[in-house]
This record gives C-alpha cells, sequence and structure tokens, in this order.
C-alpha cells in the first residue's frame, strides 16, 4: 500500500490497465507531452508511445467521434475532456452516438469508453471551470456515470469502469484532486460499479452525496456529534446504475434525509433520489427530505464558497430535519 | 494565392493584398529571395506580408502614409497593453489576483486591429486581447476589478481574471470555451447588414481555435452569407502545450480561407503596420459589403498561456529566442524612432506615465469589495424567478445564523 493523492491514483489506475490492455488509448488535448494539465497523464506517453496516449486537435467533438470509430474498431478509448465545462461541444457526439450506439444497432455496435473529466469547484475557477454537469449525463439512456471521492475508489472504480462493456463518464473531483490523499493498493484491483459505500454510519440521518462533496459531508457528520445527530453518510459512487437498495436501507434506518450535491439544484440528481425515497420508503421518513445544493445560477467566481454547500450548510440542514 | 478570392480583383497598388500575391508568385516562380530580401535571416514564414524588414527599416514603396497621431497612438497603447500584463502577472505572482493571462508579444495584433475599426464595429476576442479593449478606451479600472472579481467588475465577479465585458464599447463578452465568438461576430455582422447599419464585425480566436466546431461553422455562415466580417486568427504557435504541427497538417493557416471561400492573408504580427494595413484593407471590404476576409496573424507566444502555465516544459527554446528578437514593441520604435517620431526622452516619459496610470487604477481597483452574497441572484434572468427569489431568502437567512461564509478555495491549477 501507498499513500497517494486522488490524482496520482487517477494516474496509477491509467498506468496499471495499460500495462495490462493494450488495445486501451488515451487521448486529450494537452494529454501527451505534458502529461495533462493536472499532471493526470504524466509519464504515460513516455511509457506507451504516441500512438496510445494521443495528443489532439482542440476539438471535444472530434475526441469523443474518434474514441467511437475507436471502439467499433477494437480498441478501447479513454478520451479526456480538459474540464468538464468543456464538454458541450462534444455533447452531441456523447448523448446521440456513444450512448445509443447500442440501441439504436440493435446490438449490433457498441463503443464502450471512459469519458474522464476533472468536474466541480473550489478552484477559483468561476463559470467555466467548475461545473457539476452529472445531471445532464446520468439524464441520458445508455451511458453510466461514475464519480469517486477519495484516492482508492478512483483507482478501483477507473480500472473496473476500463473493463467494463458500455461507455461511461469518469467525473474527477478536481477541488481534492491534491488536497485528498489515501492508501491505494499496489497493482490491480476494482471496485464494483453500481455500488454505493457507506463511509460513515450512523442511526439519525443519512446524508447522500458523491465526489468532493462525500468530504463535506464527513466534516458535517463530525459538526453534528456535539449538536446531538448521529449521520450515516453514504456515498453513491455511480449515479447510473444507481444503487437503490443501499440508499432505501439506511433511509429507513434513519427515517432522515440530506442530499448534498455542487451541481444547481433545479432537475440535479439529487432531485432523483429525492424521487426515489419518497416513492419506496416514505412511510419512513420522520422528516421532509432536504436537499442542499448548488444555486440555480450559473456558477460564481468571487462568492464560489457561497455557491457551493459546505460542512456548515449541511450541518443546518441536519439540524432542520432533527428537529422537523 | 493569399488573396486568390474573388475580391482580389480590384486591389489598390501598394495594398497589402497585392504584396502578398505578389510575394506568393516570386515564390512560386522559384526564387528564394522572399521579400525580406538583404535582412537577417528570418523565423517569418515567407508568405506573410510585411512592412517592417528585419532590421525594421521599410522599403520606401510598402511604407504606408499614416498620421503621426495615429501612429503615436497605436505605440503608446501597445506599451500600455505590455505594462499592463506585466502588472497583471505581478499581481497573480503575488498573490493578490488569483489568475492571468498575458498577451505579451501580441500587442501588434490587438493594437494593429484595433486601430483599424470604427467605435461602433463589433469585437467578439478571446482571452487574449486586452490590448483591443485598451485601445477602445476601456477603463482600466474596469478591466482590473475583473482581475479581483469585485463589485465594480462588470461582471459582477461571475468570471474569471481576464473575463471582460464592455456592452457601450460594443465589446462583446468573453467567453472561455474556445472559438464560441467566431461564429457569433457573424451573426453581429448579419445583423447590421439586415440592418443597413454600417458596421462590421470583427472575431480574434488562437490558432488552436481554429480546431473547433465555431471556427469553421463561423466562417462557413460568413462565407456563405458574404458576411460584413473579419477573422482574425493569432497563430501563436501553441495551444496550451499543443504546437502547431500537432494541432492540423495545415501549415499555413491562411490556406483555410479557401476552403470557406473568402480571401485570406497571412501577415506578420510582430509588425504593427503591416497589422494595421492587412485589416484595414479587410474591414474597408466588409463594409463596401464585399465580404468576409481571414486574417492569419503570424506570431510566438512568448509569456506561458496563463499564470498557471510553465512552458520551459514544452516550449521550442530556439523558435523562443527567435522571435524574441522581433518584439514588435522594439520593432516598432525602431521605426519610430528612425522616422523621427520618437526620442528616448519621451520613451522615458511615457513608460513612467503609463507606470502611475496602472498604479493610480490598482490602487483605485484592489479596496473595492467583493460583490455582495445578493448580487449572485441577479442577471440570470431579466426577471427574479419564484425560485431563486426564495434561494436568496434561504441564503440571507442562513447568514444570519452562520455569521459568514468560509473560502476554503484550491488555487487555479490551469
Ligand atoms: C472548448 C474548450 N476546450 C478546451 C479549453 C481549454 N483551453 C483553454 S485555452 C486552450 C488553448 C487555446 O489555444 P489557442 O486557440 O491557440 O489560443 P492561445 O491560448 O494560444 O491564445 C485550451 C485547450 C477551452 N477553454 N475551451
Ligand atoms: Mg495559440
Amino acid at each position: 500500500m501507498a499513500t497517494m493523492t486522488l490524482l496520482a491514483a487517477v494516474r496509477d489506475a491509467l498506468l496499471t490497465e495499460m500495462g495490462l490492455n493494450d488495445k486501451i488509448v488515451i487521448m486529450g488535448e494537452d494529454v501527451g507531452h505534458n502529461g495533462g494539465v493536472f499532471r493526470a497523464t504524466e509519464g504515460l506517453q513516455a511509457e506507451f508511445g504516441e500512438d496510445r496516449v494521443m495528443d489532439t486537435p482542440l476539438a471535444e467533438s472530434g475526441i469523443i467521434g474518434m474514441a467511437v470509430g475507436m471502439a467499433v474498431n477494437g480498441l478501447k478509448p479513454v478520451p479526456e475532456i480538459q474540464f468538464m465545462d468543456f464538454i458541450y461541444p462534444a455533447f452531441d457526439q456523447i448523448v446521440s452516438e456513444v450512448a445509443k450506439l447500442r440501441y439504436r444497432s440493435g446490438g449490433g455496435f457498441s463503443c464502450p469508453m471512459v469519458i474522464r473529466t476533472p468536474y466541480g469547484g473550489g478552484i477559483r475557477g468561476g463559470h467555466y471551470h467548475s461545473q457539476s454537469a452529472e445531471a445532464y449525463f446520468a439524464h441520458t439512456a445508455g451511458l453510466k456515470v461514475v464519480i469517486p471521492s477519495n484516492p482508492y475508489d478512483a483507482k478501483g472504480l477507473l480500472i473496473a469502469s476500463m473493463r467494463d462493456n458500455d461507455p461511461i463518464l469518469f467525473m474527477e473531483p478536481k477541488k481534492i484532486y491534491r488536497s485528498m490523499k489515501g492508501e491505494v493498493p499496489e497493482g490491480p484491483y476494482t471496485v464494483e460499479l453500481g455500488k454505493a459505500n457507506v463511509v460513515r454510519e450512523g442511526k439519525d440521518v443519512t446524508l447522500i452525496c458523491w465526489g468532493a462533496m462525500t468530504q463535506v459531508c464527513l466534516q458535517a457528520a463530525e459538526l453534528c456529534v456535539p449538536r446531538g445527530a448521529d449521520c450515516e453518510v453514504v456515498d453513491l459512487r455511480t449515479l447510473v446504475p444507481l444503487d437503490e437498495e443501499t440508499i432505501l436501507e439506511s433511509v429507513k434506518k434513519t427515517g432522515r434525509v440530506v442530499i448534498v450535491h455542487e451541481a444547481q439544484r433545479t432537475c440535479g440528481f439529487g432531485a432523483e433520489v429525492s424521487a426515489l425515497i419518497a416513492e419506496e420508503a416514505i412511510l419512513y421518513l420522520e422528516a421532509p427530505i432536504v436537499r442542499v445544493t448548488g444555486l440555480d445560477t450559473p456558477f460564481p467566481y468571487t462568492l464560489e464558497h457561497v455557491y457551493m454547500p459546505d460542512a456548515e450548510r449541511v450541518a443546518l440542514a441536519v439540524g432542520k430535519v432533527t428537529n422537523f | 494565392m493569399e488573396m486568390a478570392q474573388t475580391a482580389s480583383k480590384k486591389k489598390k497598388a501598394g495594398s497589402p493584398a497585392r504584396a502578398a500575391r505578389a510575394k506568393a508568385v516570386t515564390k512560386s516562380a522559384g526564387s528564394k529571395a522572399s521579400a525580406s530580401k538583404g535582412t537577417a535571416k528570418s523565423v517569418l514564414r515567407d508568405d506573410c506580408f510585411f512592412i517592417l524588414n528585419e532590421n525594421n527599416t521599410v522599403d520606401a514603396k510598402r511604407e504606408p502614409k499614416l498620421d503621426k497621431a495615429l501612429l503615436l497612438r497605436m505605440y503608446r497603447n501597445m506599451v500600455l497593453t505590455r505594462a499592463y500584463d506585466e502588472r497583471g502577472m505581478m499581481l497573480q505572482r503575488q498573490g493578490r489576483i488569483g489568475f492571468y493571462v498575458p498577451s505579451t508579444g501580441q500587442e501588434a495584433i490587438q493594437i494593429g486591429t484595433a486601430a483599424a475599426l470604427t467605435p461602433t464595429d463589433w469585437v467578439f476576442p478571446s482571452y487574449r486581447e486586452p490590448g483591443v479593449c485598451i485601445y477602445r478606451g476601456a477603463s482600466l479600472h474596469t478591466m482590473l476589478c475583473n482581475l479581483w472579481g469585485n463589485a465594480d467588475d462588470v461582471s459582477k465577479g461571475r468570471q474569471m481574471p481576464v473575463h471582460y465585458s464592455f456592452a457601450d464599447l460594443r465589446i462583446f463578452s468573453i467567453s472561455s470555451p474556445i472559438s464560441t465568438q467566431v461564429i457569433q461576430a457573424v451573426g453581429a455582422a448579419m445583423a447590421a447588414k439586415i440592418k443597413k447599419e454600417n458596421d462590421i464585425a470583427i472575431s480574434y480566436n488562437g490558432d488552436g481555435g481554429t480546431s473547433e466546431n465555431d471556427f469553421h461553422t463561423g466562417l462557413t455562415f460568413a462565407g456563405a452569407y458574404k458576411a460584413p466580417a473579419v477573422f482574425i486568427v493569432t497563430n501563436n504557435q501553441y495551444a496550451i502545450s499543443v504546437p502547431l504541427h500537432k494541432q492540423t497538417a495545415c501549415t499555413r493557416l491562411v490556406d483555410k480561407a479557401i476552403g470557406y471561400g473568402m480571401p485570406g492573408i497571412a501577415v506578420d504580427g510582430n509588425d504593427v503596420l503591416a497589422v494595421y494595413m492587412a485589416t484595414k484593407e479587410a474591414v474597408d471590404r466588409a463594409r463596401r459589403g464585399e465580404g468576409p476576409t481571414l486574417i492569419e496573424m503570424l506570431t510566438l507566444r512568448m509569456g506561458p498561456h496563463s499564470s498557471s502555465d510553465d512552458p520551459t516544459r514544452y516550449r521550442d527554446e530556439e523558435l523562443f529566442k527567435a522571435w524574441g528578437k522581433r518584439d514588435p514593441i522594439e520593432r516598432f520604435k525602431t521605426y519610430l524612432t528612425s522616422k523621427k517620431l520618437w526620442s528616448e526622452k519621451e520613451e522615458v516619459a511615457l513608460k513612467e506615465e503609463l507606470k502611475a496610470l496602472i498604479s493610480a487604477a490598482i490602487e483605485t481597483a484592489e479596496p473595492v469589495p467583493p460583490p455582495s452574497v445578493e448580487e449572485l441572484f441577479d442577471d440570470v434572468y431579466a426577471e427574479k424567478t419564484a425560485q431563486l427569489k426564495k434561494q436568496e431568502a434561504d441564503l440571507v437567512k442562513e447568514r444570519e445564523l452562520r455569521g459568514k461564509f468560509i473560502n476554503t478555495s484550491e488555487a487555479f491549477p490551469l
């Protein structure tokens, strides 16, 4: 075991799996010689060559469109979109092509790929370097959406994603790329897709979260201890497929739910989780479901710390559901 | 060949188009002696239109007859842009602002193009054109407030630094996503045409930006409609770390014009006279209703991509050194001095004046407080929705409960 950052764990997953599977090809803007603007692919081009780690022209639709062709012709593309905010030029390729290929060809074609992209705020990036756009993609049948919250999961989920038979959007929480460190086993291992993780057990309130918000919820849970609430924290890890069982089991135990995400509120994935709980477990609830989310505004620059949920805001929401 | 399209028929003698065409002919006739004959070996591509020779002299027949006032205005704004960039980087290094994008080495492109426009022409810049804002009269205070993202920032602290927006100067709000502005400029140009107004639109993007869909769409539409638009492609030879030869197999970006059915010209982007003349001709043609032009401005990015970038990881040092000798400000200064339009004494005075100007603007900009929490909810829609009103009320209540919001932001990595 080695202690490494979430960023290093991502790189380790790529390095490990590329060594095992020579069909894997990475491509994206600045990923080759420069090792990516975050350095997630540092040294990989030197290790595997320019055919397997490709610097691309500056065109996201090109990156994903090319990945489709590579995938149907036997490669396993792992394209990188430099920032999630720049995924929209590729939206058509992802939503119309990548996600629907298997279905529209009656299973004749498929294009398993892992689209890696850093997402989220907290790095002073303003509108276009901060977005959490998971809801658009979770709303697209045919795509899986995976979001790790710590180094161990980042490596295990990324390797599992590279072994999966479906196209996957793999969102990396860039705020904690370097600040989040943890134990990561050497060599290959997987963390199963579609399984949520109860990262903290508790009996009073269930906090549901993913990605960078998992740390925020864990901090909030600590804040709540002296305030008299024992929080359980459920890290969804994958939004699609969704682990309904783990969610419902926790909710039925605690009877109180706070859902936390940094994406804007309206039509955020929290609404989906909330609907699920209302449909499947309403009789277990002791209080209304509460969402703590980003605002229904574009992501700001100077006041990003006001926009984004933090531990105190989550703790206040916990107070609301426990004092209902 | 650069201006090989229809519009090239009516060239006046001594025009940039004619010079470039003549040069291309020379080249295809097999003569190695390009137009920079007799001067030092250059890294400038030999199809580029230029006025200043490598030793900064000018052949009499090429020399444009420009107003002294215009020449000095261009020079002043180039020096100001350089100084503004230097301070921007310094403020970032001192931790006073979060991020900066310098345009160092690209002053001639910015100022030479801006000088060819009228105040009511529409400008769609990228993030690397502070000089265009400066030339058109943007307030330094307001520009600096954008770097701090404070309450006097036009975007009210919503956009990152260097994302200016000046509606009153017809400088379109700058976006981070690459090349989105190219097709938008076509829209503004077409609106002017449809409304029978005399304004044209100009857009700016980089070499990397020529790969994005909106660049292709922009030029396709502009060609199809004969839009009164001018497209400036600043070929600074890098898109972050990616060099031009990895970006595209097209070695002369100007050649793309042919595919869109419009004239194109490649220009020495470090020669402000050439930049001005080529742009002026394209702007005039657009204004006469003769359609769009693509102008490739060849230069080299002399600074980092941004304050977060380390170009020594990927830069071609020889190229860097060679272009360093072609500094657009130095070259223009040598020209002006040789014409007795400028002196070392005036240089010293100008530098001091501009330094004081920027310092004064920093002094007023830095203390401006951040935007208020309430302002977060303005401008999402023309009228606040019920949902936004509720979210605002909730946030104000939360502030009362907790007292303050804590900033745990990380530094910007790119
Ligand atoms: C759609 C999109 N993809 C990626 C980026 C990240 N990015 C910012 S600048 C840049 C390179 C741009 O290069 P170029 O067009 O040559 O302009 P320059 O920076 O050299 O002025 C990239 C890839 C972005 N801003 N927008
Ligand atoms: Mg460039």
